[in-house]
């Protein structure tokens, strides 16, 4: 049985629809990767499925448990661990004690936990950092702390917003292999990614959403073939002849 | 409290055990060296409003709820204990423990409902709370209504909660009530609940995220908060043997309840008493100087402080002390 | 326990209820319009009320003039006092902690209730001879002259906020700053100057509303306490930042004020208007007219 179902999820902000009838499923172990232009409700599925917002119509099952109607902070007691686009570190926290925060739903005397959050600091390199205030860190560190902080809850399915959106062309590499890291720890990923290189590299599946609905959903290789994928990013009037690459999504696209 | 400078973190730690085992020793010895009635009574409300900025700190300094209203719950334990005395003639002591969960339940039926509200919202709410207890209070004959209550002399003893030929045991009975609540706030800083206080007050909806139930974190914060603001309330009953809505419930007690804390350093252990220690005699000084309450000299520099401190040092006046580390 | 006045009584108060709440509504446009822009909460609102009451008083007191024709003068001085609130204070607190810009006002308006009373002392004042006196009969009963000069003046003064804000180009570029700022400086607009004039109009609203107050209220260093009370919670309950609902939330509180006070009994009037502001704020977080 499927890790995470979802089941024709429909969430509306008052006329718009923002996720229309969104159907799938992601395996145990699975990496998939979700992927559309901006608007297309990726972040919103995301709110949805931890239990930030609250759909009209649909249902997600994680592990057999229906996550509809219940709050994030359950949803993420569950195993679902998440992060957020728009980065949203304890600013006046240190890096540390951001991650202890996390890990003391596991352990709750501060000593452990602060052993606990270490590793996961040493895990995404980010232990030289430890007694910096959150606000001091670049973008591509708060990106590795806030991933730190959705591991140390120990989840089982993490749900990645934008990896290395606004992150420097450099450390690209060192987020992608953190992914490569976690598959190796058994969990499964969903991730957000505008760079498409990136989420051809280490998606295992992808699936495609504009405007709210799924428009692909398969391997790589031939979601890329996806002529309403094209369509998508590229707008109608122009579609890349079939078996060239597409752009590199952040090229094209200044995403915020 | 930084004075080494370069000094290693053990001798640092050294030495604020040293000053606060002698801060103690003098806050022991007080009232033995410095035999002035009116000093004694100075330092007894320095002491109580710093409990009750402590108390309001917890909420608003850690967890980042900011009420405006928490005269009502000194409303709540004054009313309490008074009433209960004199109408069913209970002991004070019990109605000061009777006072705890009454506030806490209220504190409850506030908290539920209103964290839903976001920053300026809940500001606002608890004000507004604040102003319907006070005219429910006011209109409610059997606790006395507008003209409130005076509480029947009874002879000196510590059962009684009463003391005329010495004051002494007042100030011990409040000494004790602030140390317990620095103490609970010491511990709550080192513990699971203060982290997720003040992840909450960074941000709700990251903290949901690491899996933290906010509300039920932040009820315990009221819940904690109002039982220390209850019990401030009882004790000032006993010690002025008088009590109307005017004096337990207004807005401006809420007010300088916060005011305090924030002026001091919020969400510093330190701070809610610094801030009581300098604010608290400098009104009795400028009553002295300008005569009266007449001229509001006090709530001149209150308020310009107040303004100042919010612009220019968030951090509060301790946080002009040290600058590294909590203390 | 309700206590049914006569019918006549009822309109009476009703309409005077009314009244009042075109005054609410103008006084809470100006909160409004602030926390529109910047998303700050100016705890000092009553405080400036305060001041436009004195300014009119001072004016009539000292020069004679009737507060009809200080009002203009009393918007003025509160445009100043507005504009300058912002340039000295507000502009370094704008994006800081919720406790800063609670607190950053909060302690202005102690500032200037105890300054009031400093230099004014609590004595109550009240302008004793002014050209509007006396009842006026409004729709078959009768109403307070000066109570409906007010009320008049306030929604006309209300209706020229609105029209400034949605017909004129300044207006538009107050409404684009409150909307986008990033937006607003894309497209050439000085957002520093939008902040301040809001500022600036959002006080000149209270310094319009004193002077009429000034005409049938005392005066005294307080008075601000209760009108910037009920100025929150008409702001909660039309939705903070929206214009139309302080004008129908305004209203509302002044009727149930009204309400309250005959049905209940008098000390409960202000009971009856929180109560009610707060059980639609918990229902409806957003107030009736808020967007989010």
């Amino acid at each position: 049985m499927a890790l995470l179902t979802v089941e024709g999820i429909t969430k509306r902000f008052g006329g718009l629809v923002a996720n229309h009838d969104i159907s799938f499923a992601v395996e145990q172990g699975e990496i998939v990767g979700l992927i559309g232009p901006n608007g297309a409700g990726k972040s919103t599925l995301f709110d949805v499925i931890t239990g930030y917002y609250r759909p009209e119509a649909g249902e997600v099952r994680f592990d057999g448990h229906r996550l509809v109607g219940r709050r994030p902070d359950q949803v993420n007691r569950l195993g679902v661990g998440r992060t957020f686009q728009k980065l949203r570190p304890f600013h006046a926290m240190t890096v540390l004690e951001n991650v202890m925060v996390a890990a003391m739903q596991h352990q709750a005397v501060p000593s452990a936990a602060r052993r606990e959050a270490l590793s996961y600091l040493e895990f995404v390199e980010l232990a030289d950092k430890r007694d910096s205030h959150a606000r001091d860190l670049s973008t591509g560190q708060r990106k590795r702390l806030e991933l730190a902080r959705a591991m140390a809850t120990r989840p089982r399915l993490l749900l990645l917003d934008e990896v290395t959106g606004g992150v420097d062309q450099r450390t690209i590499p060192t987020l992608v292999q953190l992914i490569g890291h976690l598959r190796g720890q058994g969990l499964t990923l969903v991730v957000i990614e505008h760079n498409m290189r990136v989420i051809m590299s280490i998606s295992d599946r992808i699936l495609a959403l504009h405007l709210g609905e799924v428009i692909a959903d398969g391997p790589p290789s031939e979601v890329v073939k996806e002529r309403r994928l094209i369509e998508a990013y590229l707008g109608d009037a122009f579609v890349v002849p079939s078996g060239e690459r597409l752009p590199s999504g952040e090229s094209s696209r200044g995403n915020a | 409290m930084a004075t080494g400078g370069v000094a290693a973190p053990a001798a640092r730690r050294r030495l604020a055990g040293v000053l606060l085992l002698l801060l103690c020793l003098a806050a022991l010895a007080f009232p033995w060296v410095d035999r002035l009635p009116y000093h004694r009574d100075l330092v007894i409300r320095v002491f109580l409003y710093a409990m009750l900025a402590q108390a309001w700190n917890i909420l608003a300094g850690y967890c980042g709820q900011i009420s405006l209203g928490h005269a009502v719950f000194f409303g709540t334990g004054a009313y309490a204990s008074s009433v209960l005395q004199m109408r069913w003639g209970w002991n004070p002591w019990v109605g000061l423990g009777a006072g705890i969960p009454v506030a806490v339940a209220l504190s409850m039926a506030i908290g539920y409902p209103c964290f839903r509200l976001r920053g300026h919202y809940f500001a606002i709410a608890t004000i507004a709370i604040g102003e319907i207890i006070q005219t429910l209070a006011i209109n409610w004959d059997f606790i006395g209504g507008a003209r409130g209550l005076t509480l029947p002399f009874q002879k000196d003893s510590l059962l009684a909660f009463q003391f005329h030929t010495s004051k002494y045991p007042y100030y011990y009975i409040v000494l004790a009530l602030l140390i317990l609540c620095l103490l609970v706030s010491w511990r709550i800083e080192r513990t699971r609940l203060g982290y997720y206080f003040r992840a909450i007050r960074e941000d709700p909806e990251a903290a949901q995220s690491v899996g933290i139930p906010i509300t039920r974190y932040k009820l315990i914060a009221m819940a904690v908060s109002a039982a220390f603001v209850s019990a401030g309330g009882s004790f000032y009953a006993q010690y002025v043997l008088y009590l109307d809505p005017d004096s337990v419930l207004p807005l401006s007690l809420s007010i300088l309840i916060c005011l305090l804390a924030v002026v001091g350093g919020v969400g510093t252990l330190w701070g809610p008493l610094v801030g009581a220690a300098l604010l608290i005699p400098l009104s009795e000084f400028t009553r002295i100087q300008f005569g009266g309450t007449g001229r509001a000299v006090d709530l001149l520099i209150y308020g310009a402080l107040l303004t100042l401190v919010a612009v220019f040092q968030p951090a509060g006046l301790v946080g002009l002390l040290g600058r590294r580390g909590r203390p | 326990m309700l206590i049914i006045p006569p019918p006549d009584v009822l309109v009476q108060g009703i309409l005077s209820g009314i009244l009042m709440g075109f005054v609410y509504a103008l006084i809470a446009a100006g909160l409004s319009l602030i926390f529109g822009l910047m998303e700050i909460v100016n705890f000092a609102h009553g405080e400036f009320l305060m001041l436009a009451m004195y300014t009119t008083f001072w004016a009539y007191a000292l020069f004679a003039l009737d507060p009809l024709v200080s009002v203009p003068l009393s918007a003025g001085v509160l445009f100043l006092v507005g504009w300058l609130t912002y340039r000295g204070i507000i502009r370094r607190i704008l994006g800081g902690p919720m406790l800063a810009q609670i607190f950053a006002t909060f302690g202005l308006a102690i500032f200037l209730r105890a300054g009031a009373q400093f230099l004014w002392t609590p004595d109550f004042r009240q302008v004793s001879r002014a050209w509007v006196q006396g009842p006026v009969r409004m729709l078959g009963v009768s109403v307070g002259l000066p109570q409906a000069v007010a009320s008049v003046a306030c929604l006309v003064a209300f209706g020229a906020l609105y029209w400034f804000i949605t017909r004129t180009e300044t207006g538009v570029a107050l409404e684009a700053t409150a909307q986008d700022r990033q937006a607003a400086e894309l497209m050439g607009i000085n957002t520093e100057r939008m902040f301040a004039l809001g500022w600036g109009i959002g006080a000149a609203c209270v310094g319009i509303a004193g002077a009429f107050l000034a005409n049938f209220f005392y005066v005294f260093p307080h008075v601000g306490s209760l009108f910037a009370l009920i100025a929150y919670v008409t702001v909660a309950l039309g939705g903070f930042g929206s214009i139309p609902g302080s004008l129908v939330a305004g209203v509302i509180i002044g009727v149930i004020e009204v309400l309250g006070g005959l049905l209940i009994a008098p000390a409960f009037k202000y009971v009856a208007v929180f109560v009610l502001s707060l059980v639609v704020v918990l229902l409806r977080p957003q107030g009736l007219f808020g967007k989010f």
